[in-house]
């Protein structure tokens, strides 16, 4: 379990999902990953999408400093009445965001795919 | 049948009465010959019916006997019968003076070889039951010898690893047994635990146990886990096995550490485990060895817990029989096995229950063969447990993952689910990371120390730390309310021991020559 730098890329197709900016997140969600975490929700935000998806398939691992990160970027995401929804969490972690309470603010979908899916939908 | 014979006189001295001095001295001189008689040779019939002495002159019939005899220098021969059978020929040569035998003579001769008959009987009878005597004697020493050298293939000493009590009972129907048992220790801590019975008792039982135990032992030195062992030792005894016998064999690997029995079973009788609330049959699938080359077999596993027992027994006890012929039978040993026991264990009790059942004139069947392994109960307040790794990590943002590999690498034997694992891993990187950044301010000369340790029923795991500038540097434990972090009242950190006391079945804090401890408790 060797520890894997934090990445987060950002993309928004408008043709395929108008309304979801697809924040990918991948390495270790640590305090570490505090500041391109805050620069690719930054980035996301600028696609004036009404929802943002943060996807976790290839985190590999979350801390209790990681979920700070979500919890600072769930308030930005309130405050500026954007919907933050999340995919691609393992069992663990959806345990985990069952307990902090995490999953009563965020929805939860096996994957991007699932979730795209709903927005175009909802939309 | 060939029928052999000897003769021994000298010529000149054969018709002596052998009492006289000049004679005795004569017989020492005397020289061996040996004739046989063929049975299809004519001689043999008219010896038998023949009343009195026989001129080997006068005899007209074609002899091979007769011609040797003749050779020899004999002249006349008479037949010694006791009870209608030839037991013997009495054989004598020419007369001293060079006159032929008077009817005087041969009267005499046939006299004596009338007189002389039964005691050559009986000499003959003597002599055969004394071979009989001597080779059963030495056929009974080297069955006490070969016992003696089955029991050296049996352990010496029966294992007794900490927390647990093994005990082993071993009863061959004969002199020696098909049944045996075995303990293999490995060097890291694990023990084979092996109970086998081959097809048939006595001694071609016996050899083909030595050979299971040795095959066995050989393959369990490089293969470790049941499945593969067995596998791989039936592979082997197939070729050399004899027909129609084979070998039934449970083999399991108990981790005296951590509880964990792996098992594999071919054609043996179910493991029994005895539980405080019940009763249960370990079932693994696999076929006895030396069948048929190519098998494989099911490799269960189980973890016994404080008070758990297993019996492993061979079908000498369930299959004997009482005076009215009826089994021991399972159903009796399932319930026996739901009995309270006194202090002197099962074995003792299941050997009680088995002399009442066959009452004491039990000529015993089958070989008895038992081992039972029983886990102690220890209360955890006096039992840490055993220690599984113990290790400490530099203290450095980050390091709580090696911390947390460790840990995972160091309990993989209890073969936790992967569910338990990965909240066991998150409780010890969150506390770790505690211990790191509060309780040693991450300085490099102040590593995080790790201990885990395992007992009957709980998983320990403690993380000690510098204990900061003082106790108050420990973070006091908060319920993080997710409403006030959103809106903005309340920080978002302060997540770790939250996680920690929701993961963990208990933690305590322990402060100790100014270092301070969490430990962590997980019930298995």
């Amino acid at each position: 379990m060797d520890a894997k730098p934090f990445q987060a890329s950002v993309t928004f197709t408008p043709d395929a999902a108008p309304n979801t900016a697809v924040i990918e997140l991948s390495g270790d969600i640590n305090i570490l990953a505090d500041a391109r975490m805050s620069a690719a929700y930054d980035e996301a935000e600028k696609h004036s999408s009404p929802m943002i998806l943060l996807d976790f398939s290839r985190a590999n691992y979350i801390n209790s400093t990681g979920i700070a990160l979500i919890v600072g970027l769930l308030a930005r995401a309130r405050k500026n009445k954007r919907e933050l929804v999340v995919s691609g969490l393992s069992d663990h972690y959806k345990e985990i965001f069952q307990i902090t309470r995490l999953s009563d603010f965020m929805k939860i979908y096996p994957n991007e795919k699932a979730a795209l899916s709903d927005a175009a939908h909802r939309s | 049948m060939k029928t052999r014979f000897w003769q021994r006189n000298k010529p000149d001295v054969s018709a002596k009465p052998v009492a006289k001095p000049e004679a005795v001295s004569a017989i020492r001189d005397v020289k061996a010959i040996e004739s046989a008689i063929a049975p299809n040779d004519p001689l043999m019939a008219a010896l038998l019916g023949a009343h009195g002495a026989l001129d080997l002159n006068e005899i007209k019939f074609e002899s091979p006997a007769v011609a040797a005899m003749k050779a020899q220098g004999l002249r006349m021969v008479v037949p010694l019968i006791s009870q209608g059978e030839l037991t013997g020929v009495l054989g004598v040569g020419a007369r001293r003076s060079d006159q032929d035998y008077s009817s005087d003579d041969r009267r005499i001769l046939g006299g004596f070889a009338q007189s002389a008959a039964p005691a050559v009987r009986v000499a003959q009878l003597a002599r055969a039951q004394q071979i009989e005597a001597e080779a059963r004697t030495r056929l009974d020493n080297e069955l006490r010898v070969a016992r003696a050298v089955q029991e050296l293939l049996l352990p010496r000493a029966i294992p007794q690893p900490d927390g647990w009590q093994m005990a082993a009972y071993w009863k061959p129907a004969r002199e020696m047994s098909g049944d045996f048992y075995d303990f293999i220790p490995f060097p890291d801590g694990r023990l084979g635990i092996v109970v086998a019975d081959v097809t048939d008792k006595g001694v071609p039982a016996a050899m083909v146990m030595a050979t299971t135990r040795s095959l066995l032992r050989a393959t369990a030195e490089h293969l470790v886990m049941p499945g593969a062992v067995l596998e791989r030792t039936n592979d082997a005894l197939c070729p050399d096995i004899p027909p129609k016998m084979f070998v039934t064999c449970l083999y399991a690997l108990l981790d005296p550490v951590t509880g964990t029995l792996h098992y594999a079973n071919a054609g043996h009788n179910l493991p029994v485990l005895r539980k405080s609330d019940g009763v249960v049959e370990l079932r693994a699938t696999g076929m006895p060895l030396g069948l048929l080359p190519g098998m494989n077999y099911e490799e269960k596993c189980v973890k016994l817990s404080a008070n758990d027992e297993i019996l492993i027994y061979s079908d000498g006890l369930t299959e004997a029989h009482n005076p009215a012929g009826e089994m021991f039978g399972y159903p009796q040993l399932r319930e026996l096995m739901t009995q309270p026991l006194d202090a002197d264990g099962l074995i003792d009790f299941l050997r009680e229950r088995l002399d009442a059942h066959v009452g004491p004139a039990w000529e015993q069947e089958d070989d008895v063969t038992f081992v039972t392994f029983h886990r102690k109960a220890e209360a955890h307040d006096h039992n840490p447990g055993a220690l599984l790794t113990e290790f400490s990590v530099a203290s450095a943002p980050g390091n709580e993952r090696d911390a947390m590999q460790r840990v995972a690498d160091a309990i993989a034997r209890l073969n936790l689910p992967a569910e338990r694992l990965e909240k066991i891993k998150t409780c010890v990187g969150e506390a770790s990371m505690n211990a790191m950044e509060h309780g040693n301010r991450y300085d490099p000369a102040k590593p995080t120390g790790v201990a885990v340790r395992v007992n009957a029923d709980r998983l320990l795991i403690q993380i000690t730390d510098f204990n900061g500038d003082g106790a108050s540097e420990i973070p006091q434990e908060t319920s993080p309310d997710l409403d006030l972090k959103l809106a903005g009242l309340q920080s978002p950190r302060g997540w770790g021991l939250f996680l920690i006391r929701s993961m963990a079945d208990d933690m305590r804090h322990m402060t100790v020559d100014g270092k301070h401890t969490l430990e962590l408790a997980f019930n298995l």
